[in-house]
């Protein structure tokens, strides 16, 4: 009882604190992922067009997925200095992979009857992509968008060790002041965001196949 | 001719009849699909000449002769995240009418299948049944208002109840609409039922075409005899047009009951079509009830019966016969004038030589 007492103590005392970590933690991984989108959504689209190059932009987002989270913000610091930038580059990489892949995926899969349907109604290839391949997509690209959310919160933590800030500021100085309430004090915020953004997605993505009568 | 030397139709020389049914039909792989996707150029054809109203359509940008012709798909391929109205619209919407057009458009193609735009407007292909879907399928490739309209096997995957019900609505809707309809099928009842010309094909040739009713008395060769099916073989039977007797007289609404019984007599008959001014058709006024009310005038006494028109098929009149149980049925013409009677001896004749053809034919 002692300890949840002092925890909250300490959470509600530096509550101004947090709630500003807990912001720029939500703003790394909202620009890392808007980033993603605006260049994965069209490298998926790229990969489904031309089938050839599918297998070479793949295999690229998967191997920048496969780098040890550590390792590849070590080398973006290397050549973009220390600071929320490089974090948010770092978060881009690494939440490329689901985008593409279920964009990729999501186009694909449109039935070759209703592809037909639009062809024969005399869809232009744009017009095509724009009113039904991309529309019908949409619940894969928010499945990949969940998954990316997820990753991105939890890689988002060990930005103070590349200079950026978030929750993760808290768990560090925790570790090295030996202090478990403060370790506690900014992972409890950071795994509720992670718990926050996959319900709501996983909510959102439900809705979406529903209305395509998907599930 | 395919890229690895595969010709998929050889010497083909066809004219689909305008304005009218015209079926393509054949085993699998007999190159039927391939021949209607030519015409809108989903299939491209290396040697000869396409021509619709007059123009050749190599001529034609694909994107925009596909806008001018329906195209009606097998498995139905509705846009799942559009709503019917966004479905039915599509076509009018990529050649950007006016809103107000569109809307009026759709609703009324919606009332022309018995959907209630009100009710259905609004809601996504998946809440509708197979059957209101491919209904939906339909006038989807007739919003645009295109002359020429191709289905590729459009009803068969389809229960066989809701398949019944649009052979029969796409006969009725034929007959408001009036386009050149290509339709591929392999199910020959399908296609004695709803076309005008049947075109049947073997290995990329037609083997032959003609009216159901001239292919099912000629068989031109033993593969159509075999594909028709020997049950099927001389089961036409002869159409409105050719029973229907013109030796007959229609009495005016405004003439008294002495008349009438004066053109029975005349004839040598108990019933007698009613026409109006216009000579447009009423209904039926018969002996007995005369008989039964002597003092009466005619529009009090007659009663309403069915009328067929002069194109229907044997087949209607023989349902019509069954359900109304009526020794005479009059035949109008599209105006609704009466223009000749069946009766119901001539039916019973025609009958007996179909199933006399029948037991002959093994």
């Amino acid at each position: 009882m002692g300890f949840l007492q002092e925890l909250s103590q300490y959470m509600v005392e530096n509550s101004s604190l947090l709630l500003e970590l807990t912001i720029q933690h939500i703003l790394m991984v909202g620009y890392g992922i808007a980033l993603a989108l605006v260049i994965g959504i069209p490298l998926g689209i790229i990969a489904a067009r031309y089938e050839w190059l599918a297998p070479f932009i793949i295999s690229l987002t998967n191997i920048l997925q496969l780098v040890p989270s550590l390792a590849m913000l070590a080398i973006l610091m290397l050549y973009f200095g220390l600071g929320f930038e490089t974090m948010v580059i770092g978060l881009f990489l690494y939440s490329l992979m689901p985008i593409v892949r279920n964009t990729y995926v999501g186009i694909r899969e449109v039935d070759a009857s209703i592809m037909e349907a639009g062809k024969g109604s005399g869809m232009t290839p744009l017009q095509l992509l724009a009113k039904v391949q991309l529309p019908l997509s949409i619940p894969f690209l928010l499945a990949g968008l969940r998954v990316a959310s997820v990753i991105a919160i939890a890689v988002a933590c060990i930005g103070p060790y590349i200079g950026a800030e978030g929750l993760g500021k808290e768990i560090i100085s925790g570790i090295s002041l030996q202090s478990d309430v403060k370790i506690y004090a900014g992972a409890i915020p950071a795994t509720l965001l992670a718990i926050v953004a996959d319900f709501a997605l996983g909510l959102l993505e439900k809705k979406a196949k529903k209305r395509m009568a998907l599930a | 001719m395919y890229d690895d030397g595969f010709q998929a139709l050889k010497d083909i020389n066809l004219t689909f009849e305008e304005g009218k049914i015209n079926v393509l039909i054949g085993p699998s792989g007999c190159g039927k699909t391939t021949t209607m996707k030519l015409l809108n150029r989903l299939t491209d054809y290396t040697e000869g000449q396409i021509m619709i109203d007059g123009k050749d359509i190599k001529q034609i940008n694909p994107i925009i002769l596909r806008r001018q012709m329906g195209y009606v798909i097998q498995n139905i391929g509705l846009f799942p995240h559009m709503t019917i109205y966004d479905n039915v619209a599509t076509v009018p919407k990529l050649l950007k009418w006016d809103k107000q057009k569109i809307r009026s458009k759709v609703d009324n193609l919606l009332r022309m299948v018995n959907l209630d735009p009100e009710v259905y407007r609004d809601r996504y292909p998946a809440e509708l049944s197979g059957g209101q879907q491919q209904r939906i399928g339909v006038i989807r490739a007739l919003a645009a208002e295109p002359s020429t309209i191709l289905m590729d096997e459009p009803f068969s995957a389809l229960d066989p109840i809701s398949r019944e019900q649009l052979q029969e609505e796409l006969v009725r809707l034929q007959k408001e609409i009036n386009k050149t309809i290509v339709f591929v099928t392999h199910d020959m009842d399908e296609a004695i039922k709803i076309a005008d010309q049947i075109i049947i094909m073997k290995s990329g040739h037609v083997v032959q075409k003609g009216s159901p009713e001239e292919i099912l008395a000629n068989p031109a060769d033993d593969f159509v005899r075999e594909f028709i099916g020997e049950e099927r073989l001389g089961s036409a039977l002869p159409s409105v047009e050719k029973l229907m007797s013109k030796d007959f007289k229609a009495i005016q609404l405004s003439s008294s009951l002495e008349d009438a019984l004066q053109l029975m007599a005349e004839y040598q008959t108990n019933a007698l079509p009613v026409v109006d001014q216009q000579s447009k058709y009423i209904g039926m006024i018969d002996l007995f009830s005369i008989l039964k009310q002597r003092d009466k005038k005619i529009e009090e006494i007659l009663t309403y019966q069915k009328s067929i028109p002069d194109t229907a098929k044997g087949e209607l009149l023989l349902n019509q016969y069954e359900s109304d149980q009526k020794s005479m049925i009059p035949v109008v013409s599209d105006q609704d004038e009466v223009i000749g009677i069946v009766k119901s001896e001539k039916l019973l004749e025609a009958l007996h030589r179909f199933y006399q053809l029948k037991r002959g034919g093994k």
